[in-house]
């Protein structure tokens, strides 16, 4: 009964919070410390993300979504398959946020689920843009770099930690970075 | 049953499992679906150097790391246990292509050609894996998130700002892979 009053107070507080800042990332960080605050799970409940973690990874090698010839044939226009998984992926994801947000389901520990509304800003073209050339050229996003990685292919490491310094860069030169 | 699972997934199987995803981060923990940030929590953890985009409490985001290490090891599962012994079919125009570069190793789904450590001493290799890595990372970063963060759960969630950053996302692949690629490729 308490929970009613409470409710719309937590979520007026959160979305005041979040008109604060332009990144999303931030924005949903701290979204979700504003979540985990109320509640205290011993380290090991993350586990339950590294299945679904490997559940995912398992997909992405088996629908050959981590092959660079996949991703070439898709930027020349040579295949259907990467479309067609996408696009079935988003459907599907949106199907499931229109019932969740319908039906106001709760979490699996009856919490409220959340979502953050993204604001645009000119990252999103010259960042997608940059991301988009060096998609096409290792022909992998960040979840199939570490899917290429545990299937074998071990010089991605090297990919990877180029990813990683290429966010860092970001982190160090994104106050003079138009946003 | 396992000769099934084996083959290539079509992309009528793959395509709704990647979008169950969404679902399952949000109703095991409320976690909105996304990967590339992964990449900021490593940093955060390891070089935050006083930067104020790193200097958070990484461990409470600590689930996306857990979910990237899931990741791997899922890619090590389905390498050494589901994989398929055929070559990777591709297009026959790609193929052809392919071979004017020197690409001709359809082994794995990376190809070995380009993507293997003695290539990291040429030109081609440098721009494609450590080139592409950084314009990855700074890329996603900049844009707020990558293909799962913004074309999976952004466009389920109907987010606008998302629709943008995918078709950017897309635009710079068609130039590099139809512009760029074909005179990096003879390198």
């Amino acid at each position: 009964m308490n929970l009613n009053t409470q409710e719309p107070i937590s979520e007026k507080k959160h979305h005041e919070f979040l008109t604060e800042n332009t990144d999303f990332e931030v924005r949903s960080l701290d979204a979700v410390c504003f979540n985990e605050s109320e509640l205290n799970h011993p380290w090991w409940y993350n586990f339950k993300y590294a299945i679904a973690g490997l559940l995912f990874g398992v997909i992405l090698v088996k629908a050959e979504v981590i092959s660079w010839f996949r991703i070439q044939e898709m930027f020349r226009l040579q295949s259907f398959h990467m479309y067609g998984v996408i696009g079935s992926a988003v459907a599907v994801g949106m199907l499931s946020v229109f019932i969740i947000k319908k039906f106001k389901i709760k979490t699996i520990y009856n919490e409220p689920i959340e979502f953050v509304d993204k604001k645009l800003n000119k990252g999103n073209i010259y960042g997608g843009l940059l991301f988009g050339f060096g998609w096409a050229l290792t022909g992998a996003c960040p979840g199939p770099l570490f899917a290429q990685i545990g299937s074998g292919a071990t010089v991605i490491i090297v990919t990877l930690f180029s990813a990683l310094v290429g966010t860092w860069i970001y982190g160090y030169f994104r106050e003079k970075l138009p946003h | 049953m396992l000769e099934w699972i084996k083959q290539p997934w079509p992309w009528y199987v793959a395509g709704p499992l990647i979008g169950l995803t969404v679902p399952a981060l949000l109703l095991v923990g409320n976690k909105s679906f996304g990967i590339s940030s992964s990449l900021r929590h490593a940093c955060a953890a390891c070089l935050p150097a006083n930067i104020p985009f790193f200097k958070y409490d990484w461990k409470k985001e600590i689930w996306n790391l857990f979910f990237v290490a899931g990741i791997l090891a899922g890619g090590l599962i389905a390498a050494q246990l589901l994989s398929n012994p055929g070559p990777v079919q591709v297009n026959a125009k790609l193929a052809e292509e392919m071979v004017t570069y020197g690409v001709t190793n359809y082994e794995g789904l990376v190809p070995k050609d380009l993507f293997a450590w003695p290539e990291l001493l040429t030109a081609r290799g440098i721009i494609m894996m450590v080139g592409g890595g950084l314009l990855v990372g700074f890329g996603t970063r900049y844009a707020g998130g990558c293909t799962s963060g913004h074309a999976i759960m952004g466009l389920s969630n109907l987010q606008f700002p998302s629709l943008i950053t995918t078709i950017s996302f897309m635009a710079g692949g068609f130039i590099v892979a139809n512009l760029v690629l074909p005179f990096l490729l003879k390198l």
